[in-house]
């Protein structure tokens, strides 16, 4: 490598550790910038496209999805999809899985349920019954998600096999709580919080979603929480010699993951002023989805909360858009799947063409 | 602290035993400040084993440390860290996903001041100027340090390791073969760095397999065989083939 250089002339250069593929900074022409721009963002870029596409085409085929019933009903899955997804991320940035999140769900939508259904049948203060329910179910997604990290750090057991034995274990918990039976009866405050419609086109669950997502997309980039969680997805033993307490980390990631899984147990709740155990099925894998559409690699280290959010776009795009167009269900579920290995083919091709990004 | 002479790290009769291997069998040795000592040996003679234990991730089954006076048991390696002992780790410990500047600061991130930093918010501006700063006096070019850690090349993150461990507050530096994937030219800058380090009156310990090298860089060689140290040399002194020798037994079975 040195060896055309010559050392008596240029003692600074050779005397650096400077090697041909150093990574420049973007040139300083507007078009260098306009590159380095690209280069950070042309992952969602592609992917904002692509959700272009799809909208556009199912809005050809099918003109009623372009409406604003249909915007409802796909807010009201995308945004119980994308919750589940933002939790999804930061565990999947620390290199685990949770695939406990749509039981957990599910299972904290029907205790706080139970808790909803007695306090509204003895006469309870309503805002009192409601702010009860959600504690109740927040509560449980936190339990859920201590127990999956403690067992997965002390234990050591891998993230798959814990997160698939709470889904399980959640899954006939609230099969014993509720009698495998849909919780009904509950305060029918709750269907004005999850169905009234804002300003024309917003709902709570829709408004509660964007605020978390922004909440969750700076602790992400901006925290120390964050960027250790990129570091331990990265290389975990590097951050546990630099110092950092991995366990008592991916612990609190795993809480994380159950908070929003209460979270949206709750605005589930709203949706039908009832909790149904059968509400969770396949949310976990969408939620996956969502979050490797993103650009989340699942060894760990790369994903972005911008990212999740489209990939539960695109998702449930397709799914309400395929209803709509009158296509059978079942082919619903095949297109998610095509498009899930799709997505991370093309990133991988994109990330191949286009060079480590910085 | 001002004396150059004293010693910084003293170790007694160390051994570590896994199971029935007997990985360290009673270590004997000190490092002065400023001192750069090179610590060789065939593999598996023990030195592996020996940097873990002395950057504390793992603990010996007997034996003393004493470091900057005080007795000390490495616990583990955030402690011997808090204690100044910095390591280069062979694998060059980095996050590869995250950009250089945060693998500088890794475990030590540095936080906002006021309200935003209670919340757990970065001084990321901070931090990358300080970055730019430590590359810009170790010489060593990398481009920017907001670049992902992945993009430098094999050389490049073995500087960013070094630098490091040499770049903040640290009292004994570990080096696990620093150079191994080094061309000639980067490895005469980590040289340089050495010596820098070395001028603070800061020790090196520096584990390498290239004896020309620790012939040049070290004030002292160490030689570790089957778990021991069987040899003190002088570099300056001993050839290359004398040190070798040592390393293989031969010397030592000369001797007996």
């Amino acid at each position: 490598m040195s060896a055309t250089r010559q050392p008596s002339l240029q003692p600074q250069e050779t005397t650096s550790i400077d090697t041909p593929d150093a990574p420049r900074e973007g040139g300083r022409s507007i078009l260098g910038r306009i590159g380095s721009i690209l280069g950070k963002w042309d992952g969602d870029v592609a992917r904002i496209l692509i959700l272009l596409v799809i909208v556009v085409v199912i809005g050809i085929v099918a003109p009623s999805f372009l409406s604003m019933a249909s915007w409802l009903a796909l807010s009201q899955t995308t945004t119980l999809v994308a919750l589940l997804a933002l939790g999804q991320t930061f565990v999947i940035v620390t290199g685990g899985i949770d695939l406990s999140v749509g039981a957990v769900m599910a299972c904290s939508a029907v205790v706080g349920a139970v808790v909803m259904r007695g306090m509204y049948a003895s006469g309870s203060d309503m805002t009192i019954t409601v702010l009860a329910g959600l504690a109740t179910m927040l509560v449980v997604g936190l339990v859920a998600g201590l127990v999956n990290g403690l067992v997965i750090t002390k234990l050591k057991i891998t993230p798959f096999i814990v997160t698939l034995g709470m889904l399980s274990v959640a899954t006939g918990a609230m099969n014993l709580i509720s009698g495998g039976a849909e919780v009904v009866g509950l305060p029918p405050v709750l269907g004005t919080i999850g169905n009234q419609v804002i300003g024309g086109w917003l709902t709570v669950p829709v408004i509660v979603t964007i605020v978390l997502a922004v909440v969750a997309a700076i602790v992400l980039t901006r925290t120390r929480f964050g960027l250790r969680s990129f570091a331990i997805g990265s290389n975990s033993g590097a951050a546990r010699r630099a110092g950092i307490n991995v366990d008592r980390h991916l612990i609190r990631i795993y809480m994380l993951s159950g908070l929003f899984a209460g979270i949206a147990g709750f605005l589930l709740t709203t949706r039908f002023v009832s909790a149904s155990p059968m509400a969770a099925q396949g949310m976990e894998l969408l939620s996956i989805a969502a979050a490797v559409i993103g650009g989340a690699s699942l060894s760990g280290g790369r994903g972005s909360v911008l990212g999740t959010i489209i990939g539960a776009l695109i998702m449930s795009s397709l799914q309400i858009g395929l209803i709509i167009a009158g296509v059978q269900s079942f082919w619903q579920t095949i297109a998610i799947g095509i498009i899930t290995v799709a997505a991370v083919f093309g990133d991988q091709l994109r990330i191949k063409f286009a060079g480590e990004r910085p | 602290m001002s004396d150059p002479d004293r010693v910084v790290l003293k170790v007694e009769g160390v051994t570590k035993h896994y199971g029935h291997v007997q990985a360290l069998r009673g270590v004997d040795f000190e490092i002065r400040a400023g001192e750069v000592v090179g610590l060789v040996g065939d593999n598996g003679a023990g030195k592996s084993t020996l940097v873990s234990v002395l950057s504390g991730a793992a603990a010996p089954t007997a034996g003393r440390i004493t470091f900057e006076g005080e007795d000390v048991s490495l616990s583990d390696p955030s402690h011997a860290r808090d204690l100044g002992i910095e390591t280069v780790y062979q694998d060059l410990a980095l996050a590869l996903d995250i950009p250089i500047w945060a693998n500088l600061f890794l475990g030590r991130e540095r936080r906002a001041r006021g309200l935003w930093g209670l919340l757990g918010f970065l001084d990321r501006r901070g931090m990358i100027r300080e970055a730019e700063e430590e590359l810009k006096t170790t010489r060593i070019r990398i481009g920017s340090v907001r670049a992902r850690t992945s993009a430098l090349s094999g050389g490049q993150r073995q500087a960013i390791a070094v630098a490091r461990a040499v770049s903040r507050g640290s009292r004994f530096v570990l080096m696990d073969e620093p150079t191994a994937a080094l061309g000639v030219e980067q490895q005469h800058r980590v040289g340089e760095l050495v010596q820098s380090v070395a001028e603070r009156n800061v020790p090196v310990l520096l584990i390498s397999h290239n004896l020309p090298q620790v012939r040049e860089l070290c004030d002292r060689v160490l030689v570790m065989y089957r778990g021991r140290i069987v040899a003190d040399l002088d570099p300056k002194v001993e050839s290359v083939e004398t040190i070798i020798g040592w390393i293989t037994g031969s010397a030592l079975e000369g001797q007996l």
